[in-house]
């Protein structure tokens, strides 16, 4: 009985396909199961290991990862899905000469991060949120990570950081 | 905490989906993911086939078809909360989507997702419910429109045969000057909703012509409060109305979990409603209240 479900099981996934994604700006051509979801993709299948995986259920926020320009949680989003997409993960967050990003920097000197567990999530949300909100409030930045659980921090060090990160980024005009 | 395999597929165009889903006994349509996507990572759902609707273009948008909202069933949250179209014509919508999850899941989350699945706590069906919502559901025969009151038949289980598919939701937004009012109860920012309400009343010369009251997360699906409706029908709104209001709806029939009694559910019913009342009055009258 288990061997045949087992075979069955099987015969479904036989249709793995093809997919061509940028990856931080690089093309990256992989064959993928469909029922592998982007953060197993992004971790086993390509090593980038920034992207961490806290829940598997879309509670912690910590797959968080940009899809052509959106947050999103990629433990909620099969690989096969991004077929064409732009995806950007924390590994390509810092600027193209190696030093940090402004909300890294912030999270650096405001000791935004213990573990450093939640952090990649967090930043990534907060690069996309600031984006679109270059003048937050408190409350609005404590919204916007509502949906990034961390351990470690109480989450001062973070609001703190993000409120800094708003600024900076808006007086370099990014 | 991984899916099981399943065949993919994903179709271009309606008529695909529903012939992918009427061959197939076993498949799961896949909308944003949100929901069905944590269900198959806990293997509570095992499909043989998956249809993802991610490109399926013709179910994204939201159009404006004389004096009501088409929108589209694949149309994301996020989009939902930001359309001009939707905060000028039926704000109420966006309100409630401020309260739905994060701006990870609205990114990718849907109207029609959420309908389908249809969570005892889904703000979307609430407001579905507080708008008379109509939704298209098109299948192997064709179209067949649904009224929102119909929509629920049981825990998580809309009105949907397993060869149809949730099309369209019709949405007619109110006309008249109206006040309207979005709040819940939660334990925190983004969780479910251990009780919602969603509350719509039309001013017509000092007196309320019309109102409409939704309740989530007291039941399999929204209820509607029509009992308090006809209360507040006639009468010029106040505090003493209001109150009556209130505790006419603490009468509700509400179920029970784990974490919440029927008494808790009932309580929160009635202070909601009558805070929501207030809240929608104090729209109508041009005052926007801060963070509700
Ligand atoms: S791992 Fe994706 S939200 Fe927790
Ligand atoms: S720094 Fe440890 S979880 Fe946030």
């Amino acid at each position: 009985m288990e061997l045949w479900l087992d075979l069955k099981e099987r015969k479904r996934g036989m249709n793995s396909r093809e997919i061509s994604l940028k990856l931080n700006g690089c093309e990256v051509t992989a064959t993928v199961e469909p029922r592998i979801h982007l953060a197993d993709f992004l971790r086993h299948t390509l090593g980038a290991t920034g992207t961490h995986l806290g829940c598997e259920h879309g509670v912690c926020g910590a797959c968080t990862v940009n899809v052509d320009g959106d947050a999103v949680r990629s433990c909620l989003m099969f690989a096969i899905q991004v077929d064409g997409k732009n995806v950007t993960t924390i590994e390509g967050i810092a600027n193209s000469d190696k030093t940090l990003h402004p909300i890294q920097e912030a999270f650096r000197k405001h000791h935004g991060l213990q573990c450093g567990f939640c952090t990649p999530g967090m930043v990534i949300t907060l690069e996309a949120f600031l984006k679109n909100h270059p003048n937050p409030t408190e409350f609005e930045i404590r919204k916007a990570i509502s949906g990034n659980i961390c351990r470690c921090t109480g989450y001062q060090p973070i609001v703190a950081a993000a409120m800094e990160a708003a600024t900076n980024l808006k007086n370099q005009g990014q | 905490m991984k899916s099981c395999n399943f065949s993919y597929y994903d179709p271009n165009t309606v008529s695909e989906v529903v012939s992918l889903i009427s061959r197939h006994e076993n498949a799961k349509l896949l909308a944003g993911g949100q929901s069905l996507v944590p269900m198959l990572n806990f293997r509570i759902l095992s499909p043989e086939h998956i249809v993802d609707l991610n490109k399926v273009s013709d179910l994204f948008g939201i159009k404006e078809n004389g004096n009501h909202l088409s929108i589209g069933s694949m149309t994301r949250q996020s989009e939902l909360l930001n359309s001009p179209l939707i905060i000028q014509s039926s704000p109420l919508i966006s309100k409630a989507l401020g309260y739905v999850g994060h701006d990870q899941t609205r990114n990718r989350g849907t109207i029609g997702g959420s309908l389908c699945h249809l969570d005892p706590a889904a703000e979307l069906c609430v407001v579905a419910s507080a708008y008379n919502a109509e939704l298209t559901v098109t299948g192997k025969k064709g179209d067949r429109v649904i009224a929102m009151s119909d929509w629920p038949v049981d825990f998580l289980t809309p009105a949907l045969d397993h060869d149809e598919i949730l099309t369209n939701i019709r949405i007619t937004p109110w006309q008249g000057s109206h006040g309207f009012c979005f709040i819940e109860f939660a334990r925190r920012e983004g969780d479910f909703a251990i009780v919602a309400v969603a509350v719509l009343i039309e001013i017509t010369d000092h007196v309320i012509s019309k109102a409409s009251i939704a309740l989530g997360g007291v039941s399999a699906g929204p209820v509607r409060l029509h009992d308090v409706e006809t209360l507040l029908k006639g009468q010029s709104p106040g505090q003493e109305l209001f109150k009556e209001a209130g505790l006419l709806a603490k009468k509700v029939d509400a179920m029970s979990d784990v974490n919440y009694s029927t008494n808790y559910r009932k309580r929160l019913s009635g202070a909601l409603t009558e805070r929501a009342l207030h809240g929608a009055m104090a729209r109508f009258k041009g005052e926007e209240e801060g963070h509700e």
